[in-house]
């Protein structure tokens, strides 16, 4: 090396020193004092607040929401009166989208049903989060043979698909209402989140702050809460919104194969149901109620994968 | 592209002028590089040297056409051969990688693929470049990894990356860089994440490689020490421009632009004594022993003063490795190690990946339980302490760790940062609790608008002040730093020192601090304590063991501080 | 490798009698009489149901009932549908049926789930990437119901290329159409999964690498991002297998297909305890054995992984 140092300069490596207005030196490491404080949930919704996929989605779900709890505000036509003379007709004045061959009317039902979707879907995923997110945190944070038997627990549960789980103990039940569907799905539904829960959980606990807790002489108890848990929480967060989606789908495959709500509640499921006897001739009456369940389950869909991208770094998708 | 014909001897191989390159995020543009100039002459080793966010990585990547896709060259040229490639087609860039232009890659974990072996990936350089297929390219590989220094080339052909350890799969990567014979070879951090002994072995390997082969290279580095040994000219980069560059001697001896004389000031590789402290360094004693006192009022362990804080005595630490078949393999990860740290000063603990510095002090900081031996603090062994002394014990040994990024809650503003130390040990009220706060953001010299921050909105630096404040809110008497300076760039690293070293006299503080970097110790410590693969090698008194290292493994570390050997004229 | 299978199949153990104690005791221990329900409203013949509950051991404890069972289970013996006929039987007609529409299924979502998701993951952010990832999600938000019904009306009814219903004995290009649509919603997922992965993989360092070298960009992208990328694609695949012989209880009712989900929903329809239990039985054995195919999978693709 030394030997390699030619004595000579050569052109273009002659001595060159930057004028020093050119090149200002800034105080090393300055904390930048104009800024607003932010933390990050601020900052996801910062970001969260210019995606389109965003915008739209929980446009959509604000406007289930509220056709649920006042379908009257969108329709005065009461969805279970049947005019039998009126089966299967086409739009007429105050029925825009006509007759079911029952002869109740499709728009009615459409609004009505909404209800039924969206009750069983958040009822069903707030079990879930609650159920599935304790054993999870519980099993990753503690682990040993409480991991251990966490684990298999989930495993068994998560070994029985969520369809046929739900169509073996709602065939059980004697009582089908929205809450008897929420619970079964719910039954079936958890170890997905608490296997979710347990990964990030399983994460969070080696980072610095973890230890820096206990350091202090933080209980254990104390450290999972105040620190493990809400670090990670946003992948469930993700997956508990996905999973709305997912719910709202399986009741909604339940009552279309009519174990699920009986017929007395409006349900889209339901409606699609009874509609497939004339989806040959009239394939209107099964449309609308199949789009009103698929917009309600994409938007949650939607919603789960902005809240991603803002909420969980690993699995986003830009 | 056809072959670049070679130029005369005294043509340059590469020019850069008046290079521009602007990053594309969210809309904005940033520049991250702004008119850099540099020559590189055939055969010659030329150093960028700058911290992290210079732009001396972004400026190689446009060299090589590797910058990453958001990345794009705005303005000025770079002549390779007298052709400037600045703006150079995809096809044109694959005829000049590999082939003219190597590179040796900086994180030697991250840069072979895991799915394939090293002989395929060797082999591959080959084919790639029409240099050799088939058996030829078998023969040549192992031919090349013998080259790099791999013995037993031809069975390390046939390994997978995750069987090499990161020295091995380095010399992989040098092997595959310069298996087409490039003229310019692009060593981006080549050594940074591996052990100083290893670093310099690698180093001194290339050197001489390339030397033999009359490849150029052009070495990024973020230590100064490593590019004036190793190169001739330096180029060094400040915020996307050059603030200074020429012969590599005259500038570390006579640096000009002011940046430059900051960054051999603190160079912690060219630095040979240790920090001087704002109170004398006699005072020190004194304020520990006020801090004990203080301590122990209403304290339920260790109330005897002793002049060694932390005894550690025939400490040992058997970790049964997980799911290692029936039986399970074991790994004495810390063996039979024995030191003494004395009160109101530091100890370092010093040793390279494995050498089980840091499970000593987890350890210590009783996080993890020993498998014999014990730690004694203020006389008391740790081991036997009941639920209440436990939680005293914790107010009175606090940790700073490595990761600043991850020392931090991030949902936590920096106020309940600091603050919760004090809540857990129910320390004061509301009031006094934020006045406290405020007090130890003043002592790391962090601004009051921090207090309502989140750890996301500050630096590495920064966030390990934080981490300190934290760890100093509980008075405590013993502070385990592990790694606290590590991934800080260098003049950050360097203003932590100064600050840790400060509050060590004000506060009568005693430090445990946990490297694998012999420079900061001569900063810092006033005892060494060498490790190797779990045993204690040598501990000393700092000078003594600068000065006159008895054993072997410490002075193959002493010597291998990049710039040890170079004088300086500051 | 040993130690390392064995291991797996004792974590086995304590989920297949899980799972299948919970299924028994979900058909047979909750309220309301399984005997009783059989005969409707006509009225119990109370000596046909005593030997009924002789028959299946229900006049058994429970515990003894469940015991009985797995035994029969291992050795075969799933005894008769409340109908006479051996469950064997009635699972030998369907399996094979609901084999081939879970293979078909598979081909779909591997081959156009793979091609649609390295194309998208190759052009992260353009327009191509950001249509395949919103039509992905509209797949699989629409329930696969009401994409049956769509289908078979469109391709089956309307257009008439296909028979909307299959019955019989089908063969593969009779299960083309429910096969791509029991396909879609894990086409959807796998094209995601790709998608991700070649868009992480082209960021890694090693590609870099590999490009520093002189590769061209398509042996980049086949040798040494895809090559990667379908390592989290396939295990997907070899879990979706045991996944879609269990799920296809709605297709399969909108065909009219005569496989396992059609059986399984016939028998919980009608009261049927032992075809129910048995199947599901062998429904879960089918999902474990999935599982560690795909972690020797996993092992075999990748590497860095070793039976330890």
């Amino acid at each position: 090396m030394s030997d390699r140092r030619p004595t000579a300069v050569r052109p273009g490596q002659e001595r060159f020193v930057a004028p020093l207005e050119e090149t200002p030196l800034a105080a090393v490491d300055a904390v930048d004092e104009q800024a607003p404080p932010t933390s990050q949930w601020a900052d996801a919704w910062r970001q969260l607040r210019r995606r389109p996929l965003f915008i739209v989605s929980s446009l959509i779900i604000l406007l289930l929401v509220v056709v649920s709890l006042f379908p009257s505000w969108f329709t005065s036509v009461d969805p279970r009166f049947a005019d039998l003379s009126r089966s299967l007709e086409g739009p007429a004045d105050g029925h825009p989208l006509g007759f079911t061959q029952q002869g109740t009317d499709v728009y009615a039902r459409l609004v009505h049903g909404a209800r039924a979707s969206v009750s069983v879907g958040i009822v069903a995923t707030l079990l879930v989060l609650v159920v599935g997110g304790t054993i999870g945190a519980l099993a990753g944070f503690f682990g040993g043979w409480l991991d251990a038997v966490l684990s298999r627990l989930a495993d068994v549960f998560f070994a029985i698909p969520l369809l046929l789980g739900g169509i073996i103990l709602m065939q059980m039940l004697d009582t089908r209402n929205s809450l008897t569907v929420a619970l079964t799905l719910s039954v079936f539904g958890w170890p997905q989140v608490a296997r979710i829960m347990r990964g990030s959980v399983l994460q969070v606990k080696t980072q610095e702050y973890v230890t820096a807790a206990k350091s202090l002489g933080l209980s254990r108890a104390k450290t999972l809460v105040r620190h493990v848990v809400p670090n990670a929480l946003g992948p469930v967060i993700v997956v508990a919104t996905i999973s709305l989606g997912t719910f709202i789908a399986a009741e909604a495959t339940l009552s279309f194969l009519s174990i699920g709500l009986p017929p007395n509640i409006v349900s889209w499921g339901g409606d699609i149901s009874r509609a497939q006897a004339t989806l040959r001739t009239d394939p209107w009456v099964l449309l609308w109620p199949a789009a009103g369940l698929s917009l309600t389950v994409l938007s949650f869909l939607m919603l789960g994968d902005a809240l991603r991208d803002a909420l969980d770094p690993k699995g986003r998708t830009r | 592209m056809s072959a670049p014909t070679t130029g005369g001897a005294t043509a340059p191989l590469l020019q850069v002028r008046d290079l521009h390159v602007d990053f594309s995020s969210g809309g904005r543009s940033v520049h991250a590089v702004r008119g850099a100039d540099l020559t590189v002459y055939p055969g010659q080793t030329v150093a960028i040297v700058g911290e992290s966010g210079s732009g001396k990585s972004t400026t190689a990547q446009a060299v090589i056409g590797l910058l990453p896709g958001n990345g794009k060259v705005v303005r000025g040229e770079v002549l390779f051969d007298g052709k400037d490639i600045a703006h150079a087609s995809k096809r044109e860039f694959v005829g000049l990688r590999g082939k003219h232009i190597g590179l040796v890659p900086q994180d030697p974990m991250s840069n072979l693929n895991p799915v394939w072996t090293i002989g395929f990936q060797v082999r591959e350089a080959l084919a790639a470049n029409g240099l050799a297929t088939g058996r030829a390219a078998k023969q040549r590989a192992a031919e090349l990894l013998a080259e790099a220094g791999l013995s037993d080339a031809d069975r390390r052909l046939k390994q997978y990356p995750h069987e090499f350890s990161g020295g091995m799969r380095q010399r992989a990567l040098i092997a595959i860089g310069l298996a087409s014979r490039p003229r310019l070879l692009i060593a981006d951090e080549p050594t940074s994440a591996l052990d100083v002994t290893v670093q310099r072995q690698i180093l001194d390997h290339l050197d001489g490689l390339t030397e033999k082969l009359g490849t150029a290279v052009l070495l990024i580095t973020h230590d100064l020490g490593l590019a004036a040994e190793r190169a001739e000219h330096l180029v060094v980069m400040y915020k996307g421009q050059v603030v200074e560059s020429g012969p590599a001697l005259q500038i570390l001896q006579d640096p000009q632009h002011p940046y430059t004389q900051r960054l051999v000031s603190a160079a912690p590789s060219l630095a040979s004594r240790r920090l001087e402290s704002s109170a004398p360094r006699a005072q020190v004693a004194e304020h520990a022993h006020r801090a004990h006192e203080a301590a122990v009022a209403g304290s339920s362990v260790g109330v005897e003063e002793t002049p060694d804080v932390i005894e550690v005595e025939n400490l040992t630490k058997v970790f049964t490795l997980r799911g290692a078949g029936p039986r399970g393999e074991k790994l004495t990860a810390v063996d039979d190690v024995s030191f003494a740290v004395r009160r109101g000063t530091t100890t370092a603990v010093v040793g390279e990946s494995g050498s089980g510095k840091s499970t000593v002090a987890q350890m210590v900081l009783n996080l993890l339980p020993a498998t014999s031996g014990t730690v004694r603090f203020d006389g008391v062994d740790i081991t036997t302490l009941d639920r209440r002394q436990q939680f005293d014990f914790r107010r009175r040994v606090q940790p700073i760790f490595q990761n600043p990024y991850g020392s931090l809650d991030p949902s936590f503003s920096i106020y309940r940062t600091v603050e919760e130390p004090l809540r857990v040990h129910g320390i004061g009220d509301a009031a006094s609790r934020e006045a406290r706060v405020r007090d130890l953001l003043d002592k790391v010299a962090l601004p009051a608008a921090t207090i309502r921050r989140y750890p996301n909105e500050l630096s590495g630096g920064q966030r390990q002040r934080v981490a300190i404040a934290r760890a100093l809110a509980l008075q405590p008497e013993v502070v385990v730093c592990d790694e606290a300076v590590s991934a800080l760039d260098v003049l950050v690293q360097g203003q932590i020192l100064t600050l840790l070293n400060d509050l060590q006299a004000e506060l009568g503080l005693t430090y445990l601090f946990i490297t694998h970097d012999l420079a900061v110790v001569r900063q810092i410590a006033d005892d060494v304590v060498v490790m190797e693969k779990g045993r204690l090698v040598e501990a000393a008194s700092t000078e003594r063991v600068f000065a006159a290292p008895e054993q072997a493994y410490t002075r193959a570390l002493l010597d291998a501080i990049p710039g040890g050997r170079i004088e300086l004229g500051r | 490798m040993a130690w390392y299978v064995g291991r797996r199949l004792l974590q086995m153990v304590p989920v297949f009698f899980g799972a299948t104690l919970l299924i028994y005791a979900l058909v047979f221990l909750l309220p309301g009489d399984p005997i009783a329900a059989l005969f409707g409203d006509r009225g119990v013949n109370e000596a046909t149901a005593a030997r009924l509950r002789e028959q299946y051991n229900l006049d058994q404890p429970f515990l003894v009932q469940y015991l009985l069972f797995i035994k029969g289970v291992l050795t075969l013996d799933f005894g008769q549908s409340f109908t006479g006929r051996p469950v064997i039987d009635l699972i030998a007609d369907a399996f094979p049926v609901t084999v081939k529409l879970a293979l078909v299924a598979l081909a779909v979502e591997a081959v156009f789930g793979i091609a649609f998701g390295l194309l998208a993951g190759l052009r992260r952010g353009g327009w191509f990437d950001s249509t395949v990832l919103f039509v992905s999600l509209v797949v699989i938000g629409v329930p696969v119901f009401v994409l049956g019904f769509v289908a078979q009306f469109l391709f089956g009814v309307k257009w008439g290329i296909v028979s909307p219903t299959v019955g019989g004995d089908p063969g593969l290009t009779d299960l083309l159409l429910p096969g791509f649509v029991l396909g879609a919603l894990s086409f959807a997922y796998v094209l995601r999964l790709t998608r991700n992965s070649v868009a992480e993989g082209l960021s890694a360092d090693h590609v870099r690498t590999a490009t520093a070298k002189g590769l061209s960009r398509p042996r980049v992208v086949t040798v040494h991002v895809l090559r990667n990328s379908l390592i989290p694609v396939v295990t997907f695949l070899g879990a979706d297998l045991g996944a879609l012989m269990g799920g296809a209880i709605v297709t399969e009712g909108i065909f009219n297909v005569p496989g396992v989900g059609n059986l399984v929903y016939q028998s919980v329809i009608r009261g049927e305890g032992p075809t129910v239990v048995s199947v599901v039985t062998i429904l879960v054995m089918v999902y474990l054995l999935a599982n560690l195919v795909v972690d020797l999978l996993y092992a075999v693709l990748d590497p860095r992984i070793r039976y330890v």
